[in-house]
């Protein structure tokens, strides 16, 4: 079973009141890309056992999105952070590389210079 | 017989008030216009019969008799008036039961996968109950539970039921 503590409201809360939400870090592609770029930036999910960053929601809780790193094949949660981050803090980078040495970020988008604005949640 | 493990009772004259604002900056005056201090994060704050709670980073839900829901909404929008903040009666759009007694936490238990042991004295938990959201605080010598009143029905049914008697959690 998967708990997370959600960096909203500080509870620890079971997988069950919780809501996934896909992938974290994508960026959108465009106006004005490729159709090809688009397609990967709707469709293209990487799949990776071990390290993942994803997207969740705590749904029966506060209600707000946030993210977590964990690990595909054990569960390991590694952190969870704000979802107003373009990219994994340092903190959980630190945390992810204490557990698994071996292991080295992948295709995960540039921070943005200026957080996007976000509609209500 | 053997006794229920709680005694589940519908709260009758249940007000609220759901507030959202961005509470750094319109929490001094939300509280003035109250009398009540802001909760601290998932903890809630009396004064009287009203209980402000906090419900996410954004979001208060006031707590009081109904009968004193009028008074409070105008001195509420009369404070934020100007300011970007929603207030709102939502006493129609939950219901609230007592679930009351030694083994009020066990009845919990049965139907929330939510830590309720952890949860300070003056907290307030939002989680679900079996397949509907609920909040939940402790009230005199049990909890109170909030829910939304489509789902009356079926949450009285699932308090009732997980109160059954010779249901005990303890071991035998």
């Amino acid at each position: 079973m998967l708990t997370l503590t959600c960096p909203c409201c500080g509870i620890t809360a079971d997988e069950t009141e919780l809501h996934p939400g896909g992938e974290a870090h994508l960026k959108r592609v465009g106006p004005g890309s490729s159709a090809e770029a688009f397609e990967t930036y709707l469709f293209a999910r990487s799949n990776p056992k071990g390290v993942h960053f994803e997207r969740w929601r705590h749904a029966y809780g506060c209600g707000k999105w946030f993210l977590a790193a964990r690990c595909t094949a054990t569960l390991e949660v590694f952190g969870t952070y704000l979802a107003q981050n373009a990219a994994p803090p340092p903190e959980i980078l630190a945390a992810i590389r204490a557990r698994r040495p071996d292991w080295t970020p992948t295709a995960i988008a540039p921070r943005d210079p200026e957080p996007a604005e976000r509609p209500n949640e | 017989m053997a006794e229920a493990l709680a005694r589940i009772t519908e709260i009758s004259g249940l007000g609220m008030i759901q507030i959202r604002a961005v509470l750094s900056e319109t929490g001094p005056d939300i509280a003035q216009a109250l009398g009540i201090p802001i909760p601290e994060r998932t903890g809630t704050s009396l004064a009287g019969a009203r209980r402000l709670c906090w419900m996410s980073p954004d979001e208060l839900l006031l707590v009081l008799p109904r009968d004193q829901v009028a008074p409070a909404l105008a001195a509420l929008a009369a404070s934020l008036a100007g300011r970007h903040a929603l207030v709102l009666d939502v006493s129609d759009m939950r219901v609230g039961f007592l679930v009351q007694g030694p083994s009020a936490g066990q009845v919990l238990a049965k139907l929330t996968p939510a830590n309720l042991s952890a949860m300070p004295q003056d907290g307030m938990l939002r989680s679900r109950a079996a397949q509907v959201a609920c909040a939940i605080w402790r009230q005199d010598e049990g909890f109170a539970i909030i829910g939304f009143r489509s789902v009356a029905d079926y949450l009285r049914a699932l308090l009732v039921n997980a109160a059954s008697a010779g249901t005990s959690l303890d071991p035998r």
